[in-house]
């Protein structure tokens, strides 16, 4: 186990929330057609909150600190909070679009010692990127961004998502990160938007398209062990969680609302009327997620592939049930292997019912409502 | 004040945040990664710049964790030239100003 490992496991054990995922606005300057955010400002958290928050996490013991959005470079004072962030020395990742970004900016990143700054690349096709991101000249702008930061001796990771309008472009894109001299992700996960509606859905790859980047040594490492058939589990197998989220990993929204994940709509508590600290420790939102096995999962606890499969509680909250399985993780594991889930045998199904726009009921992120106090006669 | 006084104080460029008693630090600009014990944090933390190695072993170390002063010196000044060496922190002669983040 690395270090860095050992490392997230002691915080997992101890409850500690040693990563925050902190959203400081939903607004942004392009509209890519797969993305499930109101762009629209519904009361984000000021700069004196946000520091205020950021005071928090430090001594809650976050470590790890995520600035996303919307695009972060669309609030002007992004960078004095960045600042505030690494005063109080958080390990600081910046997700964005990078089409702000120009010398000054880049410079100042370096300057303030980030450790790695993400940027969407849907494309190494200029059209099919503006295509998607509907800015036109987004591409150049981006890769002009990038070279300035690699300038800059930044740290660069490019974060390809993968759809059915760009997905046969992503061994370019990869070959693109690489004549940059960037690192190289790839995402085929397309979340519902955030007002439940689940057309974006229909930009999903398709499931017989994944082998193909599941057999992509440079993407998974060793193909045969990725691939390779689930070993059963092991009583203490299923005595394990699913993931960090609510264990050592949380998601703060523009408004200050705590999630557990960023792709778990399950509100927890608003920081603008409760500490941070109160809401991690005391939500029964919180505690419950924290409470959930692998053994307490309603049909994953019986499937041969949970011990290896990505199951996301919160994708499959989005579906109807914390405890439920996660469809778009169950084609994932069967395409990755070709052994039928639990999920499926249960339906009957010899491979996955499609996920591209299941009309699934769902509870999307919500601003929780700040009720008006009534002032009394 | 001693010729040899040593002097450190934490790098700008890392981040850091205590684990159960135990200091995370990493240095961004190449990713290290450490974990450090008890003692080690206690160094870390008194780290301020101005206050000699010697007087922190003596303050922080000796006092808290019971051990010989001489041998404990010698221990804390391989390890400050340790994390001196991956730019964790800053060792002077003379005393330091604080760095924050610019």
């Amino acid at each position: 186990m690395s270090l860095m490992s050992e490392v997230g496991q002691k915080a997992f054990n101890l409850g500690v929330p040693v990563a925050v995922h902190l959203d400081v606005t939903y607004r942004c300057n392009e509209r890519c057609v797969h993305c499930y955010l109101d762009h629209d400002d519904h009361g984000e958290m000021t700069t004196a909150e946000i520091k205020d928050v950021l005071d928090q996490l430090a001594e809650a013991g976050v470590f790890f600190l995520t600035f996303s959005g919307g695009e972060v470079f669309m609030r002007r004072d992004f960078f004095e909070l960045v600042e505030h962030a690494r005063r109080l020395m958080f390990n600081v990742k910046i997700k964005t679009n990078a089409v702000m970004i120009h010398e000054e900016e880049a410079r100042r990143l370096r300057e303030l010692d980030i450790d790695t700054i993400q940027i969407s690349v849907y494309s190494h096709r200029p059209e099919v990127h503006d295509a998607i991101t509907k800015l036109p000249h987004s591409f150049e702008r981006t890769l002009k961004a990038i070279r300035f930061l690699r300038e800059q001796g930044l740290r660069v990771t490019i974060a390809n998502v993968l759809m059915t309008v760009n997905s046969s472009d992503h061994l370019d894109v990869q070959k693109l990160a690489a004549e940059l001299g960037v690192h190289y992700t790839l995402d085929p996960t397309i979340t519902p938007m955030m007002d439940g509606d689940t057309s974006v859905l229909s930009l999903r790859i398709p499931g017989e398209e994944l082998p193909e980047v599941f057999r992509n040594p440079a993407l998974v490492g060793s193909q045969e062990e990725f691939c390779a058939p689930p070993k059963p589990p092991s009583a203490e197998d299923l005595e394990g969680y699913s993931c960090s989220a609510g264990h050592s990993f949380c998601y703060i929204s523009p408004y200050g609302d705590v999630f557990p994940c960023v792709q778990f709509p399950l509100p927890t508590g608003n920081i603008r009327r409760q500490k941070f600290l109160d809401i991690w420790n005391f939500s029964p939102q919180m505690k419950e997620v924290r409470s959930i096995q692998a053994k307490d999962l309603t049909v994953c606890s019986s499937c041969s592939h949970v011990t290896s499969c990505t199951r996301c509680p919160g994708l499959a909250y989005v579906e109807g049930s914390m405890r439920g399985p996660s469809t778009a993780d169950c084609e994932k594991s069967f395409y990755r292997t070709g052994v039928p889930t639990a999920n499926m045998l249960q339906q009957g199904l010899s491979k996955p019912r499609s996920v591209s726009g299941n009309g699934a009921p769902l509870i999307q992120i919500q601003p929780i409502q700040i009720q008006p106090t009534t002032a009394s006669a | 004040m001693p010729e040899d006084c040593i002097y450190i104080a934490r790098s700008s460029a890392i981040a850091a945040r205590a684990l159960a008693g135990e200091m995370m630090v990493m240095n961004s600009a190449d990713s290290t990664f450490f974990t450090l014990n008890q003692v080690a944090t206690a160094i870390f933390q008194a780290a301020d710049g101005h206050t000699p190695l010697r007087e922190i072993v003596r303050n922080q170390i000796c006092e808290q964790f019971d051990v010989d002063p001489e041998q404990a010196l010698a221990d804390a000044e391989q390890f400050v030239a340790d994390l001196s060496a991956h730019g964790i922190l800053l060792v002077s002669n003379q005393p330091l100003a604080a760095e924050t983040p610019r």
